[in-house]
């Protein structure tokens, strides 16, 4: 009876692996691409819908291959699905205007927002879903495994072993789901050395390197110049310091990328300070090297950062602090952005960061109209992880308050937001109801694009004050509670006065008087550093900034 | 440019002797008060020119709650207003007053 | 709780003010209260300041008799326009009368008002001839440059005409600004965009190198105003300092017009400040050298 079941092949992938390889060889020595011949490797290589995952990460972005695979005949390599996190360059929208990708799944898409919200409408895309890092990280693994990857390494040697630089970002994790998966794993690098400083990805793992003509590009993207920090994020970010991480006393935290949060890490080692908080608050981060991480670092209140990427010029400065950041052996730091999620994700008691709009049930978005952004890391840092099972201060105490004041069975991270009422006239930061839901409307979504959940959310801090929204007994309280911070929003304006006034007595709202803190203060001049040039003083030298940051 | 005038009533503040004096600047999201005594010790007037238009009713809310939350009858308030944001707005109304009492 | 010094960079013209001169001492003619505005502006439905962009009075410096001009570089990019322009002539006409110790001529401008052109120009000439009518009287004009906008256009060339000029490193004197100079010649002459290459053209270090701004000072409003003593007798120097601009006789204008003339030639292919920093053996320290630091070494170099 068995030699009537047809025979099955267990090897299929790796057949095709091989057909691939072979036809390639016309155009590479060994591992070793010419610059020249790179369109027409990637056509001969390729098939039609395959998965291709082109690296672009926050910074760091494969250009030189996604240039490439955009030159490619349409006629040849089309209808691909591209999987990766984030859509920064232009030569990744004409892969879709020109046919040669058909379908995405991604993260983030910052930069290409607008184009992108057009290629949806135009019907010459299709979109998977919009994920969050982690878990398009998870879908490699699972039923978006790349056939191909190409990918972005500082350097290679002559057998193809990579050396990634500060910049780690997602590589390797692309190449762990691409290289184990029968796929084809090609790098560009900035150059070829004899000997690498490290290894980061073993050559065995790697199948084709090419240098690319220019080096790869690397956006500054976490640097904030702090001469554009305002008086108003001044003050929220003393309301943050001195209502949250002093009171919850946080050790374990992430921060956004924003001004509002870059005027937190600057007032460290002054206000921070003043108020008696060193080693006690702010101690172990999941952070890229922000620049202005640089005077707390100094003044002894940051221990530890973990760091997802890298950033532009701080290099020298990294590789001075060992204790502090991740290098290795080399001195260079080590990144790993899906490492990096997880700490934050589970590691972490608080996360905070910015948004451009929140409703009234403390839903937030920076999705607006016209345009698909997408998530960074927010939405794995700023839930509640529900896996979680070692307890902290931090973590107790807020669960307790969402509790009723009862020991829960489990705790609750803080999930904090930080927004001006009004992000300039006519663009209220506290809405009804979200762009959001139009845009699902609008693009055909199966989900509107909603950053953080609301009921992740513990405490929104605005000019006007700060909402503890675990203290809330009910909708109606939360919705209080928002519109009781929301200023002269028209959201802020139709308020209840007489409940607001309650959730102040019970504490669930308070005012920047109600914590000691006096709006006068909140000036520049607390700042640690006004301008780049103080954060390279700052840094003993050490922080080379890129030019456009510098004035010298 | 759009105007507005607001009368409001309020709690003088005796102890107050306020010079004439200007707060901020006019540049972009951003505005200058000018404080000086009033006419009537029981009122507060406002004087607003503003480049952003559409927002009376939101000034008359930050001019109003200001009113309320300081004791400012017989004083008078001339803003020239490049687009601030509520927030600032109140922050600088505040920073006037608190000047005022002496630092 | 203060994490730094009070910078003049980013200080509102009222505050440098106040916080130049001594205590209480400072009093302004035709204050904000007598609503003197732009009738340009009004008539242009762009908003007007009750100061005009200008504050003008007289104050004591260390108790030494000062009359003091400072534009606010933040409102229209400190420019010039009819009634601001006013204001700085009437001020220089009155030290003439007056007799102070100095004048101190806070910059911080962009140049001439678009909005009220002819004016404008007009009242950048009227100032020229009131500066040399104050220097004829005897009586030092003390320039101060450290605020965002610098000292461009007319009041670049004003700078000029000053007896001292005081300048942090943030702060700026050109003629044409940097973003005219791209729209005119192209980004390949020079890039606006480039904050380094701009500084290290028209920034306090390199004015100071080519001698044309007396000392460099920190961005505090305190080194400022203790430099300023320095200037009126008040305060021991600290460094030695040569009076930039000689009494103008025939003979110094062609002193200087040959001087000129041979700096151009001798450095035609300096192009950028970091050059003629490494000439000077300064290399690449210059960026991160402090203003004290910075002045005892040119002081060495040139002695």
């Amino acid at each position: 009876m068995n030699a009537l079941q047809p025979i099955r092949t267990w090897n299929h992938e790796a057949l095709r692996r091989q057909a691939r390889l072979e036809r390639s060889t016309p155009f590479s020595r060994g591992k070793a691409v010419a610059a020249r011949d790179m369109v027409s490797l990637l056509e001969a290589l390729l098939e039609p819908g395959d998965r291709v995952c082109l690296e672009g990460n926050n910074q760091k972005q494969a250009d030189f291959l996604a240039e490439s695979l955009a030159a490619c005949s349409p006629q040849r390599v089309h209808d691909l699905h591209l999987v990766q996190s984030v859509l920064a360059l232009p030569a990744h929208i004409e892969l879709f205007e020109k046919g040669i990708a058909r379908r995405l799944d991604f993260s983030f898409a910052g930069p290409q927002a607008h184009r992108l919200a057009r290629l949806v409408q135009s019907r010459s895309i299709e979109i998977g879903a919009i994920h969050t890092y982690l878990e398009l990280f998870g879908r490699y693994f699972i039923d978006l495994t790349p056939q191909v990857c190409l990918i972005a390494a500082q350097a290679a040697d002559a057998e193809g072993n990579l050396y990634l630089g500060p910049n780690t970002e997602d590589t390797p994790v692309i190449v762990e789901a691409t290289a184990f998966k029968s796929g084809i794993v090609i790098a560009q690098v900035n150059e070829q050395l004899e000997r690498l400083p490290r290894v980061d990805i073993p050559a065995s793992w790697v199948d084709f390197f090419v240098v690319a003509p220019t080096p790869n590009h690397i956006e500054p993207l976490f640097t904030r110049d702090p001469r554009h920090i305002t008086e108003i994020q001044v003050l929220m970010a003393m309301m943050a310091i001195k209502g949250i991480y002093a009171e919850y006393g946080v050790e374990r935290l992430n921060h956004g990328i924003g001004f509002d949060t870059a005027a937190i890490e600057l007032l460290l080692p002054t206000y921070g300070e003043s108020l008696g908080l060193k080693g006690k608050i702010a101690r172990y981060w999941a952070l890229n090297p922000h620049p202005t991480l640089i005077p707390a670092i100094e003044a002894g209140f940051v221990e530890r950062v973990h760091s997802f990427g890298s950033e532009v010029g701080m290099e020298a400065y990294v590789a001075a602090r060992p204790d502090i950041f991740f290098p290795g052996a080399d001195g260079s730091l080590r990144s790993n952005r899906a490492f990096c999620q997880t700490a934050g994700l589970y590691a972490c008691d608080l996360f905070i960061g910015s948004t451009l709009q929140i409703d009234l049930e403390g839903n937030s978005s920076t999705a607006t109209l016209g345009r698909i952004t997408g998530f960074g890391g927010a939405p794995n840092m700023g839930s509640d992880a529900r896996g979680r099972r070692h307890a902290s201060a931090a973590w107790l105490k807020a669960g307790q308050e969402k509790n009723g004041g009862q020991t829960p069975a489990r705790g609750q991270k803080l999930v904090v937001q930080t927004v001006e009422t009004w992000r300039e006239p006519g663009h209220p930061a506290f809405v009804e109801r979200l762009d959001a839901w139009q845009l699902k409307q609008d693009m055909g979504m199966a989900l509107p694009p909603i950053m953080i959940y609301g009921d992740d959310v513990s405490h929104i801090v605005t000019e006007e004050g700060m909402a503890n929204l675990l203290l809330c007994r009910s909708p109606e309280e939360r919705e209080q509670a928002i519109r009781g911070v929301a200023g002269y929003t028209p959201v802020g304006m139709a308020r209840d006065h007489a409940l607001v006034e309650n959730l102040r007595d019970r504490g669930i709202i308070r005012r920047p008087a109600d914590m000691g803190i006096d709006v006068r203060d909140a000036t520049r001049d607390l700042l640690a550093a006004r301008s780049i040039k103080d954060l390279v003083r700052a840094s003993g030298g050490l922080y080379q900034p890129p030019k456009q940051f510098r004035n010298w | 440019m759009e105007t507005l005038h607001l009368d409001l009533p309020a709690i003088q503040d005796a102890s107050l002797n306020p010079r004439a004096a200007l707060y901020g600047v006019v540049s972009s999201g951003n505005l200058e008060v000018l404080v000086e005594r009033g006419h009537d010790a029981t009122r507060c007037v406002f004087e607003v020119q503003t480049a952003a238009h559409g927002f009376v009713e939101v000034w008359k809310a930050v001019l109003t709650d200001f009113a309320a939350r300081h004791p400012v009858g017989g004083l008078s308030f001339a803003i020239h207003d490049a687009g601030a944001t509520p927030a600032v707005v109140s922050l600088r109304l505040d920073q006037a007053f608190q000047s005022l009492r002496g630092a | 709780m203060r994490g730094l010094a009070q910078s003049y960079r980013e200080a509102l013209a009222r505050l440098r003010v106040q916080a130049l001169l001594d205590p209480d001492s400072f009093s302004e003619w035709v204050d904000p209260a007598q609503r003197v505005t732009s009738p340009h502006l009004a008539a242009l439905e762009a908003p007007v300041s009750f100061d005009d962009g200008v504050i003008v009075g007289q104050g004591l410096l260390y108790a030494h008799p000062v009359i003091l001009i400072a534009q606010e570089g933040q409102f229209n990019g400190g420019a010039v326009g009819e009634v601001h322009g006013a204001k700085i002539r009437g001020a220089l006409l009155r030290a003439v009368r007056d007799k102070p110790s100095a004048v101190l001529l806070c910059i911080d401008s962009g140049g001439v008002r678009l909005h009220e052109a002819n004016a404008g120009l007009i009242a950048i000439s009227e100032i020229m001839r009131a500066l040399f009518a104050v220097q004829e009287a005897g009586i030092p004009v003390i320039a101060l440059i450290g605020g965002t906008c610098g000292a461009f256009g007319g009041m670049g060339i004003v700078a000029r005409l000053c007896d001292v000029i005081i300048i942090s490193e943030e702060g700026r004197i050109g003629l044409s600004g940097p973003e005219v100079i791209e729209t005119v010649k192209g980004v390949e002459e020079f890039d606006s965009r480039d904050r380094a290459l701009v500084w290290r053209i028209t920034g306090g270090k390199i004015r100071r190198t080519l001698g044309e701004a007396t000392l460099l000072v920190d961005d505090d409003i305190a080194a400022f105003s203790a430099a300023a003593g320095e200037e009126v007798g008040a305060r021991p120097r600290f460094f030695k300092k040569r009076r930039l601009t000689p009494a103008i006789s025939l003979q110094t204008l062609q002193a200087a017009q040959q001087q000129l003339s041979a700096r151009a030639e001798l450095d035609a292919e300096i192009r950028d400040g970091q050059v003629l920093w490494s000439r000077m053996g300064l290399g690449d320290q210059v960026s991160l050298m402090s203003p004290e630091q910075f002045n005892r070494r040119l002081e060495a170099l040139e002695s």
